[in-house]
């Protein structure tokens, strides 16, 4: 009996200890170690990784570009949903391609199906790596093959040659075009409640960084609570509602995604503080989640920063270009990237980029 | 006077020996430490919300309301504990399911709704059927084939999120309508967070089923000595197994209550880590966390003393992600004290002292 209290003791110690540990790391995207990937993911999922290479049917004229695409699963987030819809999309028979996908979240799971595709004996191998190391190998064997590789959304740790080009976005920037478009908005003082992502994510550096570089600059900037939510909704509200509770008075929510600016605003209605266009507190998110445009419409909510997810037709314009015998300007190229104010959004604008 | 200081002195010991006596005591802690740091964390004013029904607002109504969704998991989790000398880490991941399950049934297949597609009640009890069947298969695995709880609740820990996720195919519905927002809310006119009332029934139902049933007799013998018991004519198994059932039926509340403050999910981070949370109620309200005795009003108690601790954390501005460390300290210190060993190590020196004060 007392061994088994004493263990069970020692078990929920352990447990808790490994939550507090691995706290800021738990949300990397699966098995991805990696602290530099520049992707917008969320919260990762914690699915299985499913590798199912659907085939296209394939029209074997000559005329169709063969390419192999090599994603992470879709289910993993809305942002992962909406980039492989539009691969889906854009990469058809009437486009003039034959599209092979396979789909995993794990780093040995995407090598096997590269090297799947290497055999098949695709024109052009589109990788977005679950991680950033250990693609060496399979990336010089495409080569040899005379097989041209396109990164999209993720870097690796490669040689440069390995690849043709890299389309990744810039977080630092989404963050910058944010706190630019806030600067804009001409308040005498800026107090901000600033709700993190996940620590040490890229898409949490890079829209942390503007802010912090502004609220060290700038004298009538101040943060009232700079907490991490972890991406989550309910975090983002026991947040705010704290803040509320403690009395200090502030006139701007900056949360690193629509989930935690939607847990932070119902926090904000509990309290009967008004929010959006023309109201007491600034609400600004990212990622440009349709629902979270519509909020924006409505005018609840103020901004909302894009996270580009839809890659294809960059990518078809390198492959234009190379197949056309020319070579590609710059090896890396970061896509354009919106911000949308809620005075000026229009229903096209949530039907277009809503994801 | 010499007589008076004794029964006092009883009276205290007496008192120490309640196993209530540990979450109050961490509850009086606490309190004492915010009235010294701050005592506006006391104030609670009533104001209105956004749309103009009278709301209270402070810190200790944030504590009932998000210590009420812990209170009804601690109830499951403590029957659970005392049966099966383990804990369900998976009641995460269930309510994920169980939330799931409501938008699923409410939003009829669509992303968002204005209007219920099925009747609340039905929703809400279909989730309530598909969290005992979760709560079926973890207790099935632990009584029947005898696998530790640990292990038997880590397969739906790691699926259920996926499981949840797979009921919507991947969508995250929206419900528009304001009656969905009231059970993580407020009821129109009534300033006290709906949570509260939703644990005091779950509280008030539990307390019926153990004055009316032999629930808290089995369980506490099957805790004890599952040979024994069998010897006695119980069915340890079956014990085991209903123990689980009624923490699905619990984490189905709380699903309710979850979807409902946002009248929407996120899979992966919706009641995410609150096993812990749980866990550690019922480990704060000093029982036994390799089974047996228990006592379910200390379990709730702790709930509240977890969710007191929580928004104190909060109030200080700690990381959040460093929350869970904060309360493996005071955790581990709460049940080192409570640890039978160190009790009868107090006790004995507290005779220690008596004896030499009569010499």
């Amino acid at each position: 009996m007392k061994k088994k209290v004493l263990a069970s003791l020692l078990t929920v110690a352990m447990a808790a200890t490994m939550l507090a540990g691995c706290g800021s790391k738990a949300e990397a995207p699966a098995d991805a170690p990696a602290a530099e990937e520049p992707a917008a993911e969320e919260p990762a999922a914690e699915e299985p990784a499913a590798d199912d290479a659907a085939e296209a049917p394939a029209a074997d004229d000559g005329a169709l570009i063969k390419v192999g695409i090599i994603n992470n699963d879709p289910n993993e987030s809305g942002y992962r949903t909406a980039n492989d819809k539009d691969m889906k999309e854009f990469f058809t028979e009437a486009n003039g391609y034959e599209a092979s996908f396979a789909y995993s979240l794990k780093n040995d799971e995407q090598i096997a199906a590269a090297q799947k595709f290497i055999t098949d004996g695709v024109d052009y191998l589109l990788l977005s790596a679950a991680d950033t190391a250990g693609w060496d190998s399979v990336l010089q064997d495409a080569k040899d093959a005379g097989i041209s590789v396109i990164l999209f959304d993720r870097t690796i740790d490669a040689s440069e040659d390995l690849y043709e080009a890299s389309i990744v976005s810039d977080m630092a920037k989404e963050g910058q075009t944010a706190v630019d478009w806030l600067a804009g908005q001409g308040l005498d003082e800026y107090n901000v409640i600033h709700i993190q992502g996940v620590m040490g994510s890229a898409a949490q550096k890079g829209r942390s960084g503007a802010l912090d570089d502004k609220v060290a600059a700038e004298s009538n900037w101040n943060i009232v609570a700079q907490q991490t939510a972890e991406w989550n909704a309910e975090k983002a509200q026991q947040i705010v509602q704290s803040v509320i509770d403690s009395g200090k008075s502030f006139n701007v929510i900056y949360a690193e995604n629509d989930d935690m600016a939607k847990g932070a605003v119902a926090a904000l209605d509990k309290a009967n503080i008004s929010h959006g266009v023309g109201k007491d507190v600034i609400v600004m998110g990212f990622d440009c989640n349709k629902w979270a445009l519509e909020e924006l419409l409505a005018g609840n909510w103020n901004y909302d920063g894009q996270c580009n997810p839809f890659q294809a037709a960059y990518i078809d314009g390198i492959i234009k270009t190379l197949e056309a015998g020319e070579t590609v300007a710059e090896k890396v190229v970061v896509m354009d990237e919106k911000g949308f104010d809620a005075s000026t959004i229009t229903q096209e604008d949530v039907d277009t980029y809503g994801i | 006077m010499e007589n008076k200081n004794k029964s006092i002195r009883a009276f205290f010991s007496g008192l120490v020996k309640q196993q209530v006596f540990i979450p109050l005591a961490a509850l009086l802690i606490l309190a004492l430490f915010n009235l010294i740091m701050d005592p506006s964390f006391f104030k609670i004013t009533l104001g209105q919300n956004s749309v103009g029904d009278p709301v209270l607002n402070g810190y200790l109504i944030t504590i009932l309301d998000y210590g009420s969704e812990l209170a009804i998991l601690a109830i499951g989790m403590t029957l659970v504990t005392a049966a099966s000398g383990g804990q369900d880490i998976s009641v995460g991941a269930t309510i994920a399911i169980a939330g799931s399950v409501i938008l699923r049934m409410l939003c009829g297949g669509q992303t968002t709704t204005d209007t219920y597609q099925t009747p609340l009640i039905v929703a809400f009890l279909v989730a309530v059927l598909a969290s005992m069947v979760a709560g079926a298969f973890n207790g099935a695995l632990v009584a029947y084939f005898r696998i530790q709880p640990m292990i038997a609740t880590l397969i739906l820990f790691t699926a259920g999120r996926s499981i949840a996720a797979w009921v919507n195919n991947n969508e995250l519905p929206i419900v528009n309508v304001d009656s969905f927002g009231y059970f993580g809310g407020y009821i129109p006119g009534v300033p006290i967070p709906t949570p509260f009332f939703i644990a005091v029934i779950c509280v008030v139902v539990i307390a019926l089923v153990m004055k009316f049933t032999n629930l808290r007799l089995y369980t506490q013998a099957v805790g004890i000595n599952e040979s024994a018991s069998r010897l006695n004519g119980l069915n340890p198994e079956f014990i085991k197994f209903i123990s689980f059932v009624i923490l699905g039926v619990c984490v189905a509340v709380v699903g309710l209550i979850k979807v409902s403050r946002l009248s929407t999910i996120n899979y992966s981070v919706v009641a995410k880590d609150i096993e812990m949370d749980a866990i550690l109620a019922v480990a704060l309200g000093g029982n036994a966390l390799g089974g047996g005795k228990f006592n379910i009003w200390a379990s709730i108690l702790g709930a509240y003393v977890i969710q007191f601790l929580t928004t104190t954390l909060y109030k200080l501005e700690v990381q959040s992600d460093a929350l869970p460390a904060y309360k493996a300290v005071v955790v581990i210190v709460l049940v080192v004290l409570s640890a039978p060993i160190v009790r009868e190590k107090l006790a004995s020196i507290s005779k220690k002292m008596k004896t030499k004060e009569v010499a």
